[in-house]
């Protein structure tokens, strides 16, 4: 039952092959047996999701189900969730308990979707290897010496362990791609915009975006209706109207122009990575799609000027996290100003507060038009860079990250190399733009993703390429070791 | 030596929204300590602003209110620093872009003399909190209430144009007439509607280089204004010539002891380190809707002044007084449009009204007599059923709750007599029982006998007890004696 897509479970929902009781029972099950061994969930729902799932099979008897109704999920620890703790990965928000859900979860309850749990994650979502949480390291279910990449390696980790079917996760530099690349599932980070970030914790607001992880991009685009919504609670959502991302899956990619950045193909990538990546890409050329050599100049500036804004912006939306009205508070502070040193130095851990130190900086006196300003412009290049290339084609094509999952503690000691790890994703961050990780091959038994990078708005037409592809070859189903049976 | 003040003002003007600037928390003043502070307004991790657009619009009629230029694309920063009250551990606010440009409020002096002060710009911001504290430092507590977290403020930043406290105290008057008039302030001071922040520097006479100057910051009422000033320059004045050196700094004045103190000086300050808010969009305002706006603004202080001069024939001191509270205007016109008779009303208004109002500290929407009482008085003594002294006692009567004039003229028994026939036998008593004076009269040179006039006038009176109507007595009196002599 582990295995089946979510696309084959709300069939089997609606053919009532089985409830969503048992397979909310198998799932539960799958979490309290294996999860030990992963650590990919934070915080397991079991009561609230047999309750959701005795109600989604009510309605499911009732014939008025609605899309999602019965499929159970998980939710990144990042979303709000009213009366459950959201803890952000972190100790500052080990005792949070919100009491409002966010927009993504709210769309998902009103779909009939059953929240099994809260997902582990870097913390406050900054990491590429989930090595910063306050819970502990997930392990890559591939190998499990093995990082699962991040921020969002809970909730990949999970679906690629059959431990759920869907998640939500979160990407602000590549926090959905990379973890989905590592773990080998599908993972889409839609428009900046697309998706509201009401409830969403806030890590670099102009650069956070959340999307759905899946096994296969034909789950994603389900996830994705359900997740894509105009909310005027946040203020840069984008109010257009959410298209029906299932409905061109099935379209020819006969004539499609693929652009192949050369600057994605240079030094530092993985040769197993490579070739994985430019065999699929000869996939595509198969189905009909023709590859267009281009070039993204400025490439290599997006990842100092991701670490100048991003950290910036983490410095002021974390400065709410003080001790004061919620989250951990210090022990007996003797005064103010010891209220906020102790809160936030036993609170926060050594990445956070290396990023807050970072950001603090470039936005001091003095130094703000050297990184903050010049990071913007930089911004405006790395941006002018994609418009030019969406010019000549339909698609953008390359790695989603420079090799597979590396071993625990291998960047540990070395932030940058660390930094380094995002350096194909972070740019459609910067520039808004969604972007995709699909699996398109292994080395070392480890998986390999291929990121697909769309124009704006276009989540439908980069479904349809992944889903194409995911027709013709079967990355998509492998299943590590062990997690078959 | 001789010494010149240089005057600038910051005004803080609470804008009269129902809700908060970026959240739907009511702003409503004296509510239970943190019973108006929603999710928002506790900076609860997820939360996001969306700015009121009410506040905009109010900001942008100040605008044009002062001939101001318009910000068509005004950003929101963050400016960083923490304090309790603060709960997102930031301020947001406006520098770089704010959404008020340079303005101009003309200001009339005690001399006659009209004078200009620029302003700088003008800048829409959300307010704090308030800390409270009760006891003392070590055993006390501290309590934070957010009722006031997020109230929408416009900061009015004027140039030093100011050279003694008098036009310091004529130009927040003006700012409070205009926003006031405007109704996008209720002008509540003692609630804190509107508050002054003093910048204030002395220099030798004929210096043109600017002294360093110090902050005196939020004062609410003029009069802690004025005496906060004239403290300051003398304290500065003082210093100088002993020879000592003004330190930059933020003061606090009290304005019950009547005492300032150093609350930090510009070593000590903040680097707020501001960057355009990532949460919020810039506002963008169309000429169009800049044009809509025009058209919905009320009549401004001085053109009502203006008009009350063309309209009502009021002398400029009348039509000043009258016209600068919107209130006040309102109910001076009401009083002379049902009174018919706007000189009357004028000389009510601005005289009784506003003396008795002045001493019992009420302002015009708390006056126990209201516009129609006050007109209903004027009638009847434009129709000369009392007299002007009989007036004064009619009015104490209406202010005291006794009912309306007519009420209080009947059950006082103060109605003017004015039937001819009744004050002719009236006369003929007095005459009859005085034949001395009469003699006397007759016996005087014919161009003295007037000055006799004044004690046959007061026996009338006494003998009507004050009833007779003075002009009709002295007519038939005049007549009678030509009749004797």
């Amino acid at each position: 039952m582990h295995n089946l897509t979510i696309t084959e479970l709300i069939d089997g929902l609606k053919n009532r092959v089985f409830s969503s009781t048992e397979i909310t029972q198998h799932f539960l099950a799958r979490i309290k047996n294996l999860d030990s061994e992963f650590n990919s969930l934070i915080t397991l729902t079991e009561n609230q999701a047999l309750e959701a799932a005795k109600t989604a099979d009510q309605q499911l008897a009732a014939g008025n189900a609605p899309e999602l109704c019965g499929v159970p999920i998980v939710h990144k620890d990042i979303f709000c969730t009213e009366g459950v703790r959201t803890s952000c990965g972190s100790k500052m928000l080990d005792n949070f308990v919100p009491p409002y859900d966010a927009t993504v979860v709210a769309n998902f309850r009103n779909s009939g979707a059953v929240m099994l749990g809260k997902t582990n994650m870097d913390e406050f979502a900054m990491g590429s290897s989930n090595e910063t949480s306050f819970y502990g390291p997930v392990k890559n279910p591939w190998s499990t010496d093995s990082v699962p990449g991040g921020s969002s390696g809970g909730s990949a980790a999970a679906i690629a362990a059959r431990l759920a079917p869907g998640a939500t996760a979160t990407d602000t530099g590549g926090s959905i791609r990379q973890p989905a690349a590592l773990c080998g599932i599908t993972g889409l980070k839609p428009t900046y915009g697309r998706v509201s970030r009401w409830g969403m914790i806030a890590f670099a607001s102009s650069l956070d975006q959340g999307g759905p992880m899946a096994r296969t991009a034909e789950d994603c685009a389900l996830l994705l209706n359900c997740m894509a919504s105009y909310d005027d609670k946040d203020s840069t959502c984008i109010d257009r109207s959410v298209p029906n991302y299932s409905a061109h899956l099935g379209d020819s990619l006969k004539g499609l122009r693929i652009g192949i950045p050369k600057e994605y193909f240079s030094e530092g990538l993985n040769s197993g990575t490579e070739q994985a990546v430019r065999e699929s890409l000869a996939e595509y050329e198969k189905l009909g799609a023709e590859l267009v050599e281009i070039s993204l100049p400025n490439t290599g500036l997006s990842v100092p000027a991701y670490y100048v804004i991003a950290p910036a912006e983490a410095s002021a939306n974390l400065s709410r996290f003080d001790g004061v009205r919620y989250g951990h508070r210090c022990d007996d502070p003797k005064d103010l100003e010891d209220l906020y040193r102790r809160t936030r130095a036993e609170g926060f851990g050594d990445e956070v507060q290396r990023r807050i130190l970072i950001g603090t900086y470039c936005l001091s006196a003095g130094y703000y038009d050297a990184y903050y300003a010049k990071a913007q412009q930089v911004r405006q290049l790395i941006r002018q860079d994609f418009v030019q290339a969406f010019e000549k084609v339909d698609l953008i094509m390359g790695p989603t990250c420079p090799s597979p999952a590396f071993k625990f503690g291998a960047k540990g000691n070395d932030p940058v190399a660390m930094y380094l790890e995002d350096i194909y994703t972070i740019s459609t961050n910067l520039a808004g733009l969604p972007g995709m990780s699909l699996p398109c091959g292994m080395v070392d038994n480890k998986p390999v993703g291929l990121q697909i990078i769309g124009n704006y708005f276009e989540e439908a037409r980069m479904l349809n390429a992944a889903h194409q592809f995911q027709q013709v070859t079967d990355w998509h189903q492998l299943a590590p070791a062990g997690i078959e049976s | 030596m001789n010494w010149e003040t240089v005057i600038g003002l910051e005004v803080h003007v609470q804008l009269a929204t129902k809700t908060k600037i970026f959240s739907a928390a009511s702003t409503a003043f004296g509510a239970e300590p943190n019973t108006q502070a929603c999710e928002i307004d506790l900076a609860m991790p997820g939360t996001l602003p969306v700015v009121n657009k009410q506040a905009i619009d109010y900001a942008v009629m100040f605008g044009l209110a002062i001939d101001a230029e318009i910000g068509k694309t005004s950003v929101f920063e963050r400016k960083n620093y923490f304090y309790p009250d603060l709960p997102k551990g930031y301020q947001t606010t406006q520098l770089e872009k704010p959404i008020v440009g340079a303005g101009v409020v003309d200001i009339v002096l005690d001399s006659g003399e009209t004078k200009s002060i620029r302003i700088h710009h003008a800048h829409l911001e959300e307010d704090a909190g308030k800390s409270l504290h009760e006891g003392d430092f070590r055993s006390g507590v501290s309590g934070i209430d957010l009722n006031r977290a997020g109230t929408p403020l416009v900061e009015i930043v004027s140039e030093p144009d100011m050279s003694n406290a008098e036009e310091a105290v004529a130009f927040a008057k003006k700012l409070h007439s205009i926003v006031t008039s405007l109704g996008i302030c209720d002008g509540e001071m003692s609630q804190g509607s509107m508050r002054f922040d003093v910048n204030i520097s002395v220099r030798p006479q004929g210096e043109t280089q600017l002294g360093t100057r110090t902050e005196t910051k939020n004062l609410n009422s003029f009069k802690f204004m004025e005496d906060a000033i004239h403290l300051e320059v003398e304290r500065q004045i003082d210093l100088l010539e002993e020879g000592g050196k003004i330190i930059q700094e933020t003061r606090l004045y009290n304005g019950e002891t009547r005492v300032a103190r150093s609350m930090r000086s510009k070593e000590e300050a903040n680097d707020y380190r501001y960057f355009p808010c990532p949460d919020l969009l810039p506002v963008v305002i169309s000429d169009a809707q800049v044009e809509q706006l025009r058209t919905k603004l009320p009549e401004l202080p001085d053109a009502r002044q203006q008009r009350f001069i063309d309209q009502y024939d009021l002398s400029e001191y009348d039509a000043d007084i009258l016209s600068t509270q919107a209130s006040m205007a309102n109910y001076f016109e009401q009083t002379a449009t049902q009174s018919k008779n706007a000189k009357l009303s004028a000389n009510w208004v601005s005289g009784e009204l506003i003396a008795r109002l002045n001493a019992e500290n009420l302002n015009i929407d708390q006056s126990p007599v209201s516009a129609e009482q006050l007109a209903n008085l004027i009638v009847r003594i434009a129709d000369n059923s009392i007299s002007s002294k009989m007036a004064k006692q009619v009015f104490e009567g209406i202010w005291n709750g006794e009912g309306d004039a007519d009420q209080i003229i009947e059950a006082r028994g103060l109605k003017q007599v004015s039937d001819s026939g009744a004050l002719e036998s009236m006369v003929d008593e007095v005459l009859a029982s005085n034949q001395a004076m009469v003699d006397d009269y007759i016996n005087t040179d014919a161009d003295k006998r007037k000055k006799k006039l004044g004690g046959f006038m007061g026996q009338i009176m006494k003998a009507s007890k004050g009833q007779a109507n003075p002009q009709q007595v002295s007519q038939i009196l005049a007549k009678k004696l030509a009749e004797l002599v």
